[in-house]
């Protein structure tokens, strides 16, 4: 159960703002692709399976296809040669998309400060929430997943199309 | 009768003579060296023999010895008789200039990517592989990330300082 | 990114295409195991060919061994085969014990048995599951987790950590292994066969997953020691050949275990051969659980050689003694040298002959580190496993092989 969002109740009806209803139930359905390159994508397997489940917080259906997905949880190294793979399916993902960078490497780079690894994945893609840990254990991704649904919860419906979010994009080189 | 260490090393010498020198033990693998044009033909012969049967390739590497002109590179091959369970190492230097060595890939299958990693890590070129190109650095990197002049990190970072952790 | 391979590829007759199709099992995919690619060229849903990129996460450990001291590249190896963390750092351990000349005391080596055996239960088990979801059976993976959360537990009553878990030093361990890792490892003895009784019923004589798994991706033995398999899958295709047996390590030769061996070397082989060796993981770690009690008094106490020089002394001491201060400040600033020498070390890992070859100059840190790791030998040989059969097959032989990425690229 999740609570109502504030509003003004009556008889038969409830009047409230589009966007905390949108983002309630955003936050509670999201799609997850894990993009699970090393480690990392080993204790995420720990924090889907049933001890720390992730499904009670909505993401159930874990996709692997970026088109059908809103969350890209990139989990792991990714290397020089992996970032542009990174950056096209980050393309392919549809607005509203929202990026997780879970683990050391991914936020960045980790224990690899070497000639082949990217250092951070906010090089190429912009990124929400970054979980630090090497690997985080599965109470801190679920943390990071709340933090998330918190970003989501509280966006703005005309964040995608303002001028600070084109700005960002922009800097990143994605149209 | 067991594989001695000896004996390895007299039927390796009756047949190749000095062109394989350095017959040394550490930690109780015999460990030799022969000479570049000769490595294919040293692993066939080992590998023939009925009596020596190294028929299995553990390893294929390489090492940069920068302090050693004119033997730069060495490329080292660990082999295994799996039924006597005798284990030995053979070296095969080549100077950086023109690294070029015999490919053992006819001989022995798994030998195809472990060269393919020597030649992407130090630049050794394999001579009659059937595909030399790199296989694990980027196809674009121009340079042999392992030799020793060249450093660790990626030069071309800006968010690290190089002061801060202990390199400036 | 690759090059596609144009070779103008002749379909075989009788094929009612009019060219072959390119498809790219990419690096990122729902059933490949990790980061590495697979362009095939398939005539409707036959294989034609193949070719693997791999590369997609080379972190350049050996270059980064090169910078550091012995006892901070155990965490370099738990990152190769990341299902399996201890057994590699048992691995480089005992190569170091080997350059150092160090002998470690039964206990040590008894309940470093634990910790490997532990392991290989934990990467066999995502191996084995992993097979069942890429043949469409998720409830296999689910409830076998729950065990693999059990080994977890005992990993992280031992070091701390659960998956990258830096196990052990060299000469031994951190610290004595405490009630309740030996409470909690006794709750994994008493609960974990019924589950894996349960995983084989769901499994093993499932007609569905027999039908999908027996004759794909057959390998012969001479093929299989040619490509330089080892371990599981070369096991699967008829060779017994086992590091631990061969070439015993750790006191292997105390215990009483057999070795599995299939006939085809196919993927369900495979699947029985990793199977059984759990099975056989789990009698050796009864005996040595049972060895490990049978130790009282102060030789129970017992949880480390004598190496001064890499092991980090009491804190007791470093406090009150002169000796133990300058080891503790030598240690950590780093300021060893190693002896000189040459040495290749190799352990039974979870996918086969995990080897460490170390050259040693005097320095402080290792001249040269090559790991010898069984994924990158293995995985050439799929092209020769797969091409004639089908796009799934394709798949599961590559998940019966498992392929870990970490390990393919190191």
């Amino acid at each position: 159960m999740t609570e109502a969002p504030e509003g003004y109740p009556g008889e038969g009806f409830f009047s409230t703002r589009l966007s905390d209803v949108v983002g309630l139930a955003r936050k509670n359905s999201l799609w997850p692709l894990p993009f699970a390159t090393s480690c990392c994508g080993i204790e995420f397997m720990a924090t889907m399976a049933s001890h720390y489940d992730l499904a009670r917080f909505g993401a159930e259906r874990v996709g692997f296809s970026p088109r059908q997905c809103d969350l890209l949880m990139v989990m792991g190294t990714i290397s020089k040669k992996m970032g542009p793979v990174v950056r096209q399916v980050y393309l392919q993902m549809a607005e509203p998309r929202w990026v997780i960078a879970m683990g050391a490497c991914a936020s960045s780079g980790g224990i690899f400060d070497t000639y082949s690894v990217l250092q951070g994945i906010d090089q190429v893609i912009p990124v929400d929430v970054y979980i630090p840990g090497c690997p985080p254990r599965p109470e801190a991704v679920l943390d990071g997943f709340m933090k998330i649904q918190d970003l989501v919860g509280q966006e703005s419906i005309r964040r995608r199309n303002s001028d600070q979010y084109k700005a960002l994009m922009n800097s990143y080189g994605i149209e | 009768m067991a594989l001695t260490q000896e004996h390895i090393q007299l039927r390796l010498s009756e047949k190749f003579g000095d062109l394989v020198s350095k017959f040394e033990s550490p930690y109780g693998m015999l460990s030799f060296e022969a000479s570049k044009d000769q490595n294919l033909k040293v692993l066939q012969f080992l590998y023939d023999e009925a009596d020596l049967n190294f028929q299995f390739l553990t390893d294929i590497t390489a090492v940069n010895y920068p302090d050693q002109p004119g033997r730069e590179l060495a490329v080292v091959y660990h082999l295994h008789n799996l039924k006597d369970n005798v284990r030995i190492r053979l070296t095969v230097f080549t100077d950086i200039l023109s690294p070029d060595v015999f490919t053992v890939s006819k001989l022995f299958s798994s030998a195809n990517w472990m060269e393919r990693e020597t030649y992407d890590f130090f630049g050794i070129n394999f001579v009659g592989h059937e595909n030399l190109i790199r296989i694990l650095n980027v196809d674009e990197m121009d340079y042999f990330p392992l030799r020793k002049e060249y450093p660790l990190e990626d030069q071309t970072r800006i968010d690290k300082d190089d002061q801060m952790f202990g390199r400036g | 990114m690759t090059e596609q391979h144009q070779h103008h590829i002749k379909l075989p007759e009788g094929s009612i295409e009019k060219q072959t199709t390119t498809l790219n099992v990419g690096p990122t995919h729902p059933a490949t195991h990790g980061v590495f690619q697979n362009i095939m060229e398939l005539d409707g849903e036959q294989i034609i060919s193949t070719v693997q990129t791999v590369g997609y996460i080379h972190r350049a450990f050996e270059k980064l061994a090169e910078r550091r001291p012995l006892y901070q590249i155990t965490t370099l190896t738990d990152r190769l085969n990341y299902c399996s963390s201890p057994l590699n750092n048992m691995g480089w351990h005992l190569t170091c014990e080997k350059l150092l000349g160090v002998q470690t005391p039964k206990r040590v080596d008894y309940l470093r048995i634990i910790i490997m055996e532990l392991s290989r239960i934990s990467d066999h088990l995502i191996c084995n599951s992993i097979m069942g979801v890429d043949t469409g059976a998720y409830t296999g993976f689910m409830y076998i987790m729950q065990y693999r959360e059990l080994i977890y537990e005992i990993y992280e009553e031992i070091c701390g950590s659960r998956l990258t878990t830096n196990i052990g030093r060299i000469g031994g361990f951190e610290r004595n292994f405490t009630n309740t890792a030996f409470t909690k490892l006794e709750k994994f003895l008493k609960e974990y066969p019924a589950a894996l009784r349960e995983l084989e019923n769901l499994f093993t004589r499932n007609r569905i997953f027999m039908e999908r798994t027996i004759g794909t991706g057959p390998i012969s033995a001479e093929r299989a020691l040619n490509y330089g398999f080892t371990g599981p899958n070369l096991r699967a295709a008829g060779v017994d050949y086992d590091v631990r047996v061969h070439s015993p390590y750790s006191s292997y030769e105390d215990f009483d275990f057999t070795i599995p061996v299939g006939k085809n070397g196919d993927s369900y082989d495979r699947f029985l051969v990793r199977n059984e060796e759990m099975w056989q993981s789990l009698s050796i770690l009864n005996q040595a659980y049972k060895k490990v009690q049978e130790f009282k008094g102060a030789e129970a106490e017992v949880f480390h050689a004598d190496v001064p020089e890499y092991y980090l002394p009491k804190k007791e001491d470093v406090y009150t003694k002169m000796e133990a201060l300058i080891w503790h400040f030598k240690i950590v600033m780093g300021e060893v040298d190693m002896p000189k020498g040459e040495v290749y070390h190799s352990i039974e890992a979870g996918n086969g002959e995990l080897g460490f070859y170390l050259i040693s100059d005097g320095g402080r840190t290792p001249f040269r580190l090559h790991f010898r790791r069984p994924s990158f030998i293995y995985y050439q040989a799929y092209p020769e496993m797969v091409v004639g059969g089908m796009l799934s097959d394709a798949i599961v032989v590559m998940s019966s092989l498992n392929l870990i990425a970490g390990e393919l690229d190191a």
